[in-house]
């Protein structure tokens, strides 16, 4: 086992290190560069002022270099200004020689300054992560219960009416993506003019002018209430759902049919506890692997509905660092999404072993 | 003029559909009639799923089409009306709302006028055709690819499989949407990266048809010859075209914003595809009919091509349909970015983006599209359902 995990960790490295150097090549390609030294020194500059602007800021060396000297194993570049004091990518212009530092990259735990928010990437990460958190948090609590409850009620009776209907459901939700629910939902509960809002304000069930709120704005500077997050958060939820509902259909079915269930209404036990008692156990190792499948998916949800909803979280800042190729915010973006899948993969993988004893690693 | 009300909305747009549904009720009474000699499509007759899925699709199939063809459109769906006062009269004016700009064209908007004044109903037709267009043939390709790529990594296994793999595995871990917001940018766009992405990808094709009729006619030189000369010719003038716009006749073009969404849209999707046809290898290479073949000699090829990959079809069709389902909506995702395809274009995505940001005056701009996509996809999913089961009963 242990073996196993090691050697799992060994593939997400390289595989975490394929796919930076792949985002970073993608970032630095000469075009992008020439975009950021428009838009830094002016969109009026000869292609020899964009030229030295690059080479002064170390642009220009070649690719392998700078994604060493980001990742921190190549020591950063560094000029010697005629007073003696140094700058480079390690170091703010003046810094004294003595004082000056070799490496810093992001093994070094610096992960660079971002250059849209004028502030330290990791600062900005940090941040934006707590928020999507806090919705992701939520988007699971909703999301794997209905999913579950959903999938065992419609897998426990085959072919059954409640069958149908749920597996009718789950295939309409897999088929809304969030930014088609978010507009159907926002169209629906967050417009004063029409929609539900204006129906519940004349029976008298709300007194504020929509039901629901269609930003979340508020929910980032003054906490999640039902009121801004029920949308953002259904929205995210029902997608994923009509998946793991369909998994969890499957696996309950098929557990269903097994001989040691018929055994069990044979001897006489009452449906109920057969179902809870022992098909749910062996019905939920499916669904686990499909859940933690399912979070790095998630990633896509967060930013469209972060967009729609204006929240500022994770996925509102790929989309500000993508639309500004703020280079070393975008690296820091992709190797924590990144490392939610790698992650998720690995647990999924071990949890699956660990859940199922008939599955032996060799 | 007066606005018109709901019913008169509904009768008229039906009234403008009327090519779509008759084309439909044919169809389908067609199918009904021969469904005992249609195979696998006419069992789909037996399920409600699958008749109301398969309804749903080739619904949008023939409004895209017949829109391609203007028989449908009521308005041009991508210019704005010419005289200033009607065009701001027409921002998102509700359905029904007269039209008077231009005497000689239909006299209302049906689904109302979107945020600059344009004709929702008309790019809603128009935007059919885009996703109808792209998303069969992106998913075909994918296909290719994967198949081309998975049925040798399962047959032979080995370090060929795990080097394929660990490639499979690395694009699936990348998060689609950095993807798309890192590659499908105007300054990629204007570099070579998607021609050479294309040229790699759209040589499975052809690679898969010289493979596909070489292992079968090897025994026939003269035959093999011609189907494989007509193969190289017709398939490296279209890849010619396609890939490098570089038709030598002139006729195919291809916009390099369009090439971009398209390459994205198969190299997120060929991984997994690659994943399931290795997976379907895997367990039927252990068959006894695979033994048979290899005993009769027959090659390697030959052997994945037409005794293997006959065998998985019915998982494969299940999941191409639903990868179309998937690739509509990465395509509605990727117009909703503003990514690739032009803003000012009717793609589904683009149309309900632009919608969502007024969303509070006005639902229907973007509401028409997302109901729309949602049961193009719902039908696609419905499809495969019915497919599912029917290929189950088996």
């Amino acid at each position: 086992m242990i073996l196993f995990i090691l050697r799992r960790i060994g593939v997400m490295i390289l595989t975490a290190i394929c796919l930076t150097m792949i985002v970073f090549s993608l970032t630095n390609l000469r075009p992008n560069l020439e975009k950021i030294a428009r838009t830094e020194a002016g969109s009026r500059i000869t292609d020899e002022q964009v030229d030295t602007w690059l080479e002064a800021r170390g642009y220009l060396e070649p690719m392998p270099l700078r994604y060493g000297q980001w990742l921190g194993v190549v020591p950063g570049w560094t000029t010697t200004a005629e007073d003696g004091t140094v700058s480079g990518y390690c170091n703010p212009a003046g810094t004294a020689p003595e004082d000056a530092v070799r490496y810093c990259g992001i093994i070094q735990g610096d992960w660079g300054y971002s250059r849209s928010s004028r502030e330290e990437v990791l600062d900005v990460l940090v941040r934006r992560l707590e928020a999507t958190g806090v919705l992701m948090f939520w988007v699971l609590v909703v999301m794997i219960p209905s999913a579950l409850i959903i999938g065992i009620l419609a897998g426990m009776r085959e072919g059954s009416r409640t069958d149908r209907t749920l597996s009718t459901a789950s295939i309409a939700a897999t088929a809304t993506p969030e930014y088609v629910s978010a507009v159907l939902f926002i169209a629906l509960f967050a417009s004063s003019s029409y929609g539900l809002s204006p129906v519940l304000r004349e029976w008298g069930l709300i007194d504020r002018s929509i039901f629901l709120s269609g930003s979340a704005r508020s929910a980032y500077s003054q906490g999640p209430t039902l009121m801004n997050f029920t949308l953002p958060v259904l929205t995210m939820a029902l997608y994923g759902m009509g998946y793991i509902a369909r998994m969890t259909r499957a696996s309950m079915a098929e557990v269903m049919t097994s001989q040691y269930i018929r055994t069990a209404r044979l001897k006489g036990l009452n449906f109920r506890a057969i179902v809870v008692k022992h098909a749910l156990r062996n019905a939920l190792i499916a669904p686990f692997t499909v859940i933690m499948l399912q979070i790095p998916w998630l990633l896509t949800g967060v930013v469209i509905v972060e967009t729609i909803f204006s929240y500022p979280g994770f996925g509102a800042t790929l989309v500000d660092a993508a639309s500004n190729n703020d280079i070393e915010l975008l690296m820091g973006i992709s190797v924590i999404a990144v490392l939610v899948v790698l992650t998720t993969q690995l647990i999924s993988d071990v949890g699956y072993v660990l859940l199922n004893p008939r599955i032996r690693i060799s | 003029m007066e606005p018109i009300g709901w019913i008169e909305i509904i009768t008229r747009l039906l009234a403008q559909l009327t090519p779509v549904l008759i084309t439909l009720a044919a169809l389908l009474a067609i199918s009904f009639l021969f469904k005992r000699k249609l195979g696998l499509y006419g069992k789909l007759y037996d399920s409600w799923i699958g008749i109301i899925g398969f309804t749903l699709v080739m619904f949008w199939v023939f409004t895209g089409l017949f829109g391609a063809f203007d028989l449908i459109m009521t308005h041009d769906p991508l210019s704005i009306p010419g005289d200033q006062i009607e065009a701001r009269r027409l921002q998102n004016a509700l359905p029904g709302t007269p039209f008077t700009a231009n005497s000689g064209e239909y006299p209302y908007y049906l689904l109302g006028g979107d945020h600059q004044g344009r004709d929702v109903f008309s790019r809603m037709v128009d935007g059919a055709w885009t996703v109808i267009l792209i998303a069969p043939c992106a998913t075909l390709f994918a296909f290719m690819a994967g198949i081309i790529l998975g049925l040798p990594a399962g047959y032979y296994g080995g370090r060929l499989d795990t080097v394929l793999t660990f490639l499979a595995n690395l694009v699936l871990s990348f998060p689609v949407i950095l993807l798309f917001y890192l590659l499908v940018t105007p300054e990629i766009t204007d570099s070579a990266l998607p021609r050479v992405m294309a040229g790699i990808l759209f040589l499975f094709p052809i690679i898969f048809l010289i493979i596909l009729l070489n292992s079968r006619f090897y025994t026939q030189p003269t035959k093999r010859n011609i189907l494989l000369a007509v193969t190289v010719l017709f398939g490296g003038w279209i890849y010619l075209g396609t890939a490098w716009n570089a038709d030598p006749l002139g006729v195919i073009v291809f916009p390099a914003n369009i090439l971009i969404v398209f390459v994205a849209v198969v190299f997120v999707n060929s991984p997994t595809v690659f994943r399931i046809v290795r997976g379907l290898t895997f367990d039927i290479k252990t068959r006894d009919y695979v033994a048979a073949a290899q005993t009769r000699g027959e090659g390697n090829w030959y052997i994945m091509l037409w005794e293997i990959l006959p065998n998985v079809r019915g998982p494969l069709i299940v999941d191409f349909c639903l990868r179309i389902g998937y690739t509509t909506i990465l395509l509605g995702t990727l117009g909703f970015f503003g990514l690739g395809l032009s803003p000012e274009s009717s793609n589904w995505g683009a149309t309900i983006s632009a919608g969502s940001d007024l969303l509070r005056r006005a639902a229907h701009p973007a509401v028409v599209p997302a109901l729309a996509l949602l049961t193009l996809v719902l039908g696609l999913n419905m499809l495969a359902d019915g497919l599912r089961e029917e290929s189950l009963k088996d």
